[in-house]
């Protein structure tokens, strides 16, 4: 057990090392207790203007019931990420926002100032939004090829999840031991593992029953309880970034390479959002008369020593010119080869680009590399 | 999820130690008596290090704790101690890395390196399999040559009945 965002949990479970349950999360499927993080509700008229101001996401073109990856941006204009969030529109001025725990007071704090700040403004009577938060619900993520076959038996005849894809969510009531159906919950068809998978908002009354029964759905060859450690590298083989490591309150969204959670329609620097002018400048790079970034995240492969978080890029050719460090590395259980992503100077960017690693003090041979790592298996449109 | 990661890829300079922290249930080892000579000296550190002096007190042989090989996971690489190399106790000679850390190997005393496990770089899993065993294919990480500071600093060290002790209390301090 570690601590972690005032919470006791788990890095691994008995029974299975962190890459076996890593494994078995890839070739079936695992529950990660993720109740740790911040389950938010933004409601009223205003909802969708309000976080058209601190996120550069169009939540307005969002229909009901879909999600997507955002950030909450820092009110000073400079670009930098306050914290990663999913932000999914239940209802047309109703939206469920997950931040991560380990952020949970500093996005109090700013989502307090923000709202307060929003509310009070003259022309916001007509705009008016409130937040809630639900301390105490669980957030359970069952992640693998398997989750589908898993969660399916708990649900009401008729439900059909085949038609439920990456990004979309429902609210249902699940079938639980011993009662007729459990209290209602919000099943959201995405994770945090590349994989397929769910995550299920519970009410606290049920979150342990609903983890049962879907442990007893499957049974143990089927689906296993996993640990944050797993989740780690499952997320790391996926390319997806962790706040505090791989995003923190200098990064921009350009710079972690998550442009592409901004829509066409807010890459302008009159879009309204915290940062849109530095933002739509570093979209342009120098050659075409914007500013361009100085650092980019990128993906690396490392030979031999697995590198890790604070480990020096450097050149290739001479290795005491640094071009960056590493934020997050493991060695992959699925490729078998060392990964990491990391912050390197523009113009090394580019995938295939040799450089090399310091780990304890010794040049790896390095190679930025393409992510996600592990092609993601999301269950999407054909 | 800043903190978990920190302890979960535990960045250098971490000492095996650091793996106390994790949740690892606690087994009480036999340990292979059978692969060490006849009046060699063992001894542990609580960075979870074995090493045996041989009865001569000039060589001896390093390696890392049961209990650490299971805190630590599946070990999928180690960083050799350099040939030739002298340490003080406390230096770290080397490296083990699993998918869920990194840690030092730190030297338990004074020592030079005269051989390392090269079956480790082929095999890093050995030191999960039998992490206490100097035998060929075994996952003992490096032999030495020891000199009369080593031979001192012996002293700091604990005996296995110590070491069992106070694996159990670290064990314990968890819950």
């Amino acid at each position: 057990m570690v601590p972690f965002g005032g919470f006791h949990m788990p890095v691994q479970y008995t029974g299975l090392t962190v890459s076996q349950s890593h494994t078995f999360t890839r070739e079936h499927c695992s529950i990660f207790d993720v109740s740790h993080m911040v389950q938010r509700w933004f409601e009223g008229k205003g909802a969708i203007s309000f976080l058209q101001r601190i996120t550069p996401s169009d939540p307005a073109a969002l229909q009901d019931n879909h999600s997507t990856l955002s950030c909450l941006l820092h009110a000073d204009g400079s670009g930098g990420i306050v914290d990663d969030t999913i932000i999914t529109r239940i209802k047309p001025d109703s939206f469920y926002v997950v931040t991560n725990a380990a952020c949970r007071d500093k996005d109090n704090y700013y989502l307090d100032q923000e709202l307060a700040k929003w509310n009070a403004e003259p022309d916001h009577e007509d705009l008016q939004v409130v937040q809630g938060q639900r301390p105490g619900w669980g957030l359970v993520a069952l992640q693998g090829p398997g989750a589908e076959a898993v969660l399916a038996p708990l649900l009401e005849a008729g439900q059909d999840l085949k038609t439920v894809y990456f990004g979309q969510s429902f609210s249902t009531r699940l079938r639980l031991p011993g009662k007729q159906l459990g209290a209602e919950v919000l099943i959201s068809r995405g994770g945090y593992t590349g994989e397929d998978g769910f995550e299920i908002s519970i009410h606290p009354a049920d979150t342990v029953p609903v983890t049962e029964a879907l442990l007893a759905s499957g049974g143990p060859d089927k689906v296993k309880l996993a640990g944050l450690g797993a989740r780690d590298s499952l997320r790391l083989e996926a390319g997806m970034c962790l706040y505090g490591h791989d995003l923190d309150d200098t990064t921009t969204p350009v710079e972690a390479a998550l442009s592409w959670i901004i829509p066409p329609s807010r890459r302008k620097p009159e879009a309204g959002f915290y940062g849109a002018e530095v933002i739509a400048r570093q979209l342009v790079p120098k050659s075409k008369g914007g500013s361009g970034v100085t650092r980019r995240r990128v993906g690396l492969l490392v030979e031999g020593a697995p590198a890790r978080e604070g480990a020096e890029i450097v050149d290739a050719n001479d290795k005491t010119v640094s071009l960056g460090s590493v934020t997050s590395g493991c060695p992959s259980p699925t490729l078998g080869k060392n990964i990491a992503m990391g912050y390197i100077k523009d113009g090394f960017h580019k995938a295939g680009t040799q450089v090399a690693v310091l780990v304890r003090g010794r040049p790896r041979a390095a190679v930025v590399a393409k992510m996600p790592f592990v092609p993601s298996k999301y269950w999407k449109p054909t | 999820m800043a903190s978990i990661a920190r302890c979960i890829r535990s960045a250098r300079p971490s000492g095996l130690a650091a793996l106390a922290q994790s949740s690892v249930s606690r087994r009480v080892i036999a340990r292979p008596f059978s692969v060490t000579a006849t009046n060699a000296i063992r001894k542990y550190t609580k960075e979870h290090e074995w090493i045996d002096v041989a009865a001569d007190k000039k060589t001896g042989v390093i390696g890392i704790s049961d209990y650490a090989a299971k805190a630590l996971g599946d070990v999928v690489f180690v960083e050799l101690p350099e040939l030739g190399k002298k340490f003080a106790a406390g230096d770290a000679i080397g490296a083990v890395e699993s998918v869920k850390s990194a840690a030092d190997i730190n030297a338990p005393i004074s020592c030079t390196i005269s051989h390392v496990n090269l079956t480790l770089e082929e095999k890093p899993n050995a030191i999960n399999q039998v992490p206490e065993d100097d035998s060929h294919g075994g996952g003992w990480i490096c032999k030495v040559t020891v000199g009369e500071q080593g031979i001192k600093d012996l002293d700091n060290l604990m005996t296995p009945e110590a070491y069992d002790e106070f694996t159990a209390t670290e064990g314990e301090e968890e819950h």
